[in-house]
């Protein structure tokens, strides 16, 4: 049987202005019709350049120097530009990463995805309309016959990614071409964008290329994977086999290098060392020796082909890792047992003082509108009543959806917002009391990490003046025993000392990163906020930071507030994690029961949302998670924030706001009149304070 | 655990480092050392240069900004020491010598006055540069005091002097400058003010901007976890990220308000007799335009428009120096 698109030996180069970028060498792949062909990599690997090249959609300077695409028989890849506009729209669709950049700002909905259709089909801008309207009620659009004249910032992050995709289908393609369709969506979102991606490929038999770095997307959707890794395909097969038996020791490490694979801190996270190698001037040989556990020095002369020992699983391997041949019966592993006595610990009460108590903490902010005046027309309750504590030494996570208010908590904590009311008492002090004067003196005991440390350092200092900064301004030691610190703590985060010399933005992002560690460590602070730190980072330096974490809160006796959006992370990094939904604490206990014994909806909603890299828990979870999108948060909805999206709520949840309840004696709580289970004892309810 | 190679030395370090979000563009590993401890990558390639070294690459590699900064340093040396190599009379009207063709004696020829064209084209070249420069100057300091202002206070101070702005803004320049210009007389000094009055305007906008946009960056919201205030803000974040696009506007504003003299002296409106600038010049010469007298006319003329494209084309090269993306390639 013919391919629906077939990629045979690919070249693409990019040409900058010092040098040529060997973005592809040598990629051939196939799709079948209606199939989903997963493509994971890192950030550089090629995986976007070879949606792009299908495309011919290269960024400037981008060209195809060799190879062949063919789609349904003809060759695409030789087509001139008016050629490729036939193709483009028509007989492959696309789907970008930002669905706000990709849509024009100044049109409605409607005329964008009809436009598609007048293009391609030539038909009136009667019929076009209404195609319009059926394909936004294809990809379930609520009232799409009204929705059709919306203008694209009517509608929320999820709406606009469906438009996206209607734009895409308008016309009936064989191909989409999904590039990280979900990485900037929230994760309840995402599942529902997938599951339509998933659903209309079934209903309308169209073959789909899911390009992703996240190996969870892939492994509930594609039928087959292709590893990418510097340009090149480095293993393929299906996506149960890539799962169970990855031969490549690549493909290996990135599954080591997932958290969720972990059972605890106590199990490190595989971390691939070093980085991608510079495809300006690749080195000989298998790309990935340098970083590779198996290497030989054969790797490093000749480069191995793609090729395997069963017809449908190649890699580029000369020392494959797993099961040779057939790898029927590939043990599973036993997460039952390691989960069994995780709980065990957990159910154990965790006494003593706490280093941060946050108490009743609330946060508004007012929207004003008009130029001088500035009245007040509404508040964003951003935080509101949530209390939990950190005892000395211990990681309290904080995960929910972007607007829940984690980073508002955060950002609280570390003096940059005032609260408008309730306590954040560290070390016996309550810190909301103090004077501005006051609170700044305090600095050194909580200092903040942040998600993007290239943009938290000043582009004009070089790194020395950085790490000297908060000691300057503390008024810390002479200008030698600075020194002596900022090489000392240069030397804890993995960083040679002759960085001091070097501007932020030579450093890679996992580099960043631990400067950004480095920085918030110099004043030796009791606790630090680390506000998604490893969000933008890939898989393997992923690892490697989280790695960091935990050896320095080891060494150091760190105590952390972790706030992330990704429930896997955060239950492997914490001791104990508290869920928030639109301002509120509406879960929060001991990290494995609240992860594997959820009690609120919400947990449960979101834990079955997350991708897992496991095809067959993939599978199972197809139903599950949380529907609809989140409220507002100017006027949230009344009683339980979340009766909104959630399918046991409710008369009861609309007129009363559920109080925080014990659930178990270690301190596992929940706010819902309908848990999913009933708490552990009668007595606790009354006996827990 | 396993050493790639057995040895902990760092791969070659003979490239270049790159953004590891860009198309592959990255550093090298660095493999596993004995410990176990992951190495966290190698340093990057080449000697640390200073944000100044590395702009001025930038700038250099600019042929036009070049070649501006060569025609503004030539028409300043014109200008302010041409006229002590080449003595001329630029005092006494001699009728006899009016309006004479370019010969050995005079290189440019005379005017209708009977001065020498290239002897005025330096003296006039010295009150066009020191009243457009001074008055950029000027212009500069009162937007950018205006503007950081507004933009570090924000809130109602913010949309009041912004208001004060819009205000003045409605008012067209030349129109204004013509007011003002035909209520006092115009002297080197008053040319100054009523330029800079007009032009401080739009600097005021862009500093505010840009002081709104950098209290929110992270670094300045870095600074303050770590117990630092407004001041050190202001001094060491805002004012130094603030300056590059500060010097970029204060550059085109030397062009505008070069132009704006030229215009208002072209107008008669000017500097008074006897000393005269470029629009001055510019303004007689046009009178004898049909008598073929092109020397009155094209030296002031090419004066005017390559000292104001020079300074467009050095405003042009220090954008790019500034701008840290370009910087990185």
């Amino acid at each position: 049987m013919a391919s629906l698109l077939t990629i045979e030996d690919l070249r693409t180069e990019i040409r900058l202005r010092s040098a040529t970028v060997h973005a592809l060498e040598g990629v051939s792949l196939s799709v079948e019709a209606g199939e989903c062909l997963g493509i994971v990599g890192e950030s550089g690997s090629g995986k976007t350049m070879t949606a792009l090249s299908i495309m011919q959609l290269l960024p400037p300077g981008g060209h195809i120097v060799g190879g062949k695409i063919s789609l349904d028989g003809q060759v695409i890849s030789s087509l001139s530009d008016d050629g490729m506009r036939h193709v483009r729209g028509n007989e492959v669709g696309m789907i970008f990463q930002d669905p706000m950049t990709s849509l024009n700002p100044t049109m409605t909905i409607g005329d964008q995805i009809a436009e598609t259709v007048l293009l391609h089909r030539g038909a009136d801008a009667k019929t076009a309309r209404a195609r319009a309207i059926e394909v936004l009620g294809l990809v379930g659009m609520p009232r799409p016959a009204e929705r059709v004249s919306n203008y694209p910032h009517q509608l929320s992050g999820g709406m606009r990614q469906r438009v996206m995709i209607a734009m895409a289908l308008a016309c009936e393609p064989k191909l989409l071409i999904a590039d990280e369709p979900t990485t900037a969506l929230d994760v309840t979102i995402q599942k529902q964008i997938l599951e339509l991606i998933d659903d209309l490929r079934h209903r309308l038999g169209m073959a789909v290329i899911l390009v992703t770095h996240d190996l969870g997307v892939i492994a509930g959707r594609a039928d087959r994977a292709a590893v990418m890794y510097a340009g090149r395909v480095v293993e393929t097969t299906t996506t149960a086999r890539l799962f169970a038996n990855p031969r490549h020791p690549y493909t290996e490490a990135l599954f080591g290098a997932l958290p969720e694979k972990a059972a605890d801190q106590s199990q490190r996270l595989y971390s691939i060392p070093g980085m991608p190698p510079d495809l300006t001037a690749p080195p000989a040989g298998c790309k990935f020796a340098a970083r590779c556990r198996y290497v030989q020095d054969s790797c490093r002369q000749t480069e191995p082909d793609l090729e395997g020992d069963t017809w449908d699983h190649a890699f580029r391997c000369f020392f494959p890792v797993g099961q040779a041949g057939d790898d029927e019966g590939v043990t599973q592993h036993h997460e039952t047992a390691i989960v069994r006595e995780r709980l065990e610990q957990a159910a154990q009460p965790q006494d003593g003082e706490a280093l941060l108590r946050v108490d009743n903490l609330v946060k508004n902010f007012s929207v004003t509108s008009g130029a001088v005046l500035q009245r007040k027309i509404g508040e964003v309750s951003a935080v509101a009543d949530v209390s939990f504590k950190i005892r000395p030494g211990a990681t309290f996570g904080v995960v929910g959806e972007s607007g829940c208010g984690k980073t508002t908590i955060g950002r609280l904590i570390a003096g940059l917002e005032k609260a408008n009311g309730g306590a954040i008492v560290l070390d016996g002090e309550d810190l909301t009391r103090l004077s501005k004067r006051e609170r700044r003196r305090r600095a050194p005991k909580v200092q903040l990490m942040f998600q993007d440390s290239y943009a938290s350092m000043d582009p004009r200092m070089r790194v020395g003046p950085i790490l000297r900064e908060p000691l300057a301004i503390q008024n810390i030691g002479s200008r030698s025993e600075q020194n002596d610190k900022i090489a000392a703590i240069l030397d804890e985060v993995g960083l040679p000392r002759a960085s001091v010399d070097r501007y932020p933005h030579e450093f890679s992002g996992g580099q960043r990163q631990r400067l950004g560690l480095a920085r918030a460590l110099i004043l030796s602070p009791q606790l630090v906020v680390a506000d998604e730190p490893v969000s933008a980072l890939d898989v393997s330096i992923q690892a490697q930071i989280l790695n960091l974490m935990l050896d320095l809160q080891r060494d150091l006796g760190l105590t952390y507030l972790f706030i992330s959006h990704d429930l896997s992370v955060v239950r492997y990094l914490s001791e104990n994690i508290g869920v928030m939904y639109l301002g509120k604490l509406v879960e929060t206990g001991p990290a494995d029961d609240v992860y594997y014994r959820p009690v609120h909806p919400y947990t449960r909603g979101l834990i079955d949302t997350v991708p897992v890299a496991d095809p067959a828990l993939a599978q199972a979870r197809e139903d599950k998670g949380v529907a609809g999108e989140l409220p507002s948060a100017i006027n949230p909805p009344s009683g339980c924030r979340f009766r909104t999206r959630c399918p046991r709520a409710q008369e009861l949840c609309a007129q009363e706001e559920p109080p925080l309840r014990p659930f178990a004696a270690n301190g596992h709580m929940a706010a819902c009149h309908f848990p999913l289970r009933e708490p552990e004892g009668a007595t606790l309810t009354t006996a827990a304070s | 655990m396993s050493l790639a190679g057995g040895s902990p030395e760092p791969l070659p370090t003979d490239i270049k480092s790159g953004p590891m979000s860009d198309v592959g563009v990255a550093v090298v590993g660095y493999p596993e050392d004995a410990d176990g401890a992951v190495a966290a990558g190698l340093l990057p390639a080449g000697k640390p240069r200073s944000t100044f070294r590395r702009g001025l690459e930038v700038f250099v590699e600019n042929k036009l900004a070049v070649t501006g900064v060569c025609i503004f340093a030539f028409m300043i040396l014109f200008c302010f020491i041409g006229p002590l190599v080449y003595h001329t009379n630029q005092l006494k009207v001699d009728f006899a010598h009016e309006e004479l063709p370019p010969s050995g004696a005079h290189l440019l020829g005379t005017d209708a006055s009977g001065f020498d064209v290239l002897g005025r084209l330096m003296s006039a070249g010295q009150i066009s540069l020191e009243v457009g420069i001074a008055a950029a100057l000027l212009a500069t300091v009162v937007g950018v005091m205006w503007g950081a202002i507004a933009g570090y206070i924000g809130g109602f101070v913010d949309s009041f002097m912004m208001r004060i702005v819009d205000a003045l803004l409605s008012i067209p320049t030349l129109f204004l400058a013509l007011v003002v210009v035909s209520i006092i007389t115009p002297s080197k000094p008053v040319l100054i003010l009523v330029i800079a009055l007009t032009s401080w305007l739009t600097t005021s906008r862009l500093v505010r901007g840009e002081a709104l946009s950098l209290r929110t960056r992270d670094y300045v919201q870095a600074m303050k976890v770590m117990g630092g205030g407004g001041t050190r803000a202001v001094f060491r974040h805002i004012a130094p990220n603030a300056i590059g696009t500060i010097m970029v506007n204060a550059t085109f504003q030397v062009a505008d308000a070069i132009a704006l003299i030229v215009a208002l002296s072209y107008l008669g409106l000017g500097i008074r007799p006897p000393q005269q600038d470029w629009g001055g010049m510019l303004s007689n010469g046009v009178q004898y335009v049909y008598d073929g007298y092109w020397w009155l006319i094209i030296p002031a003329g090419f004066c005017i428009v390559i000292v104001i494209a020079a300074a467009i084309f050095i405003g042009e090269g220090l954008r790019d120096a500034v701008e840290v993306r370009l910087q990185r390639r």
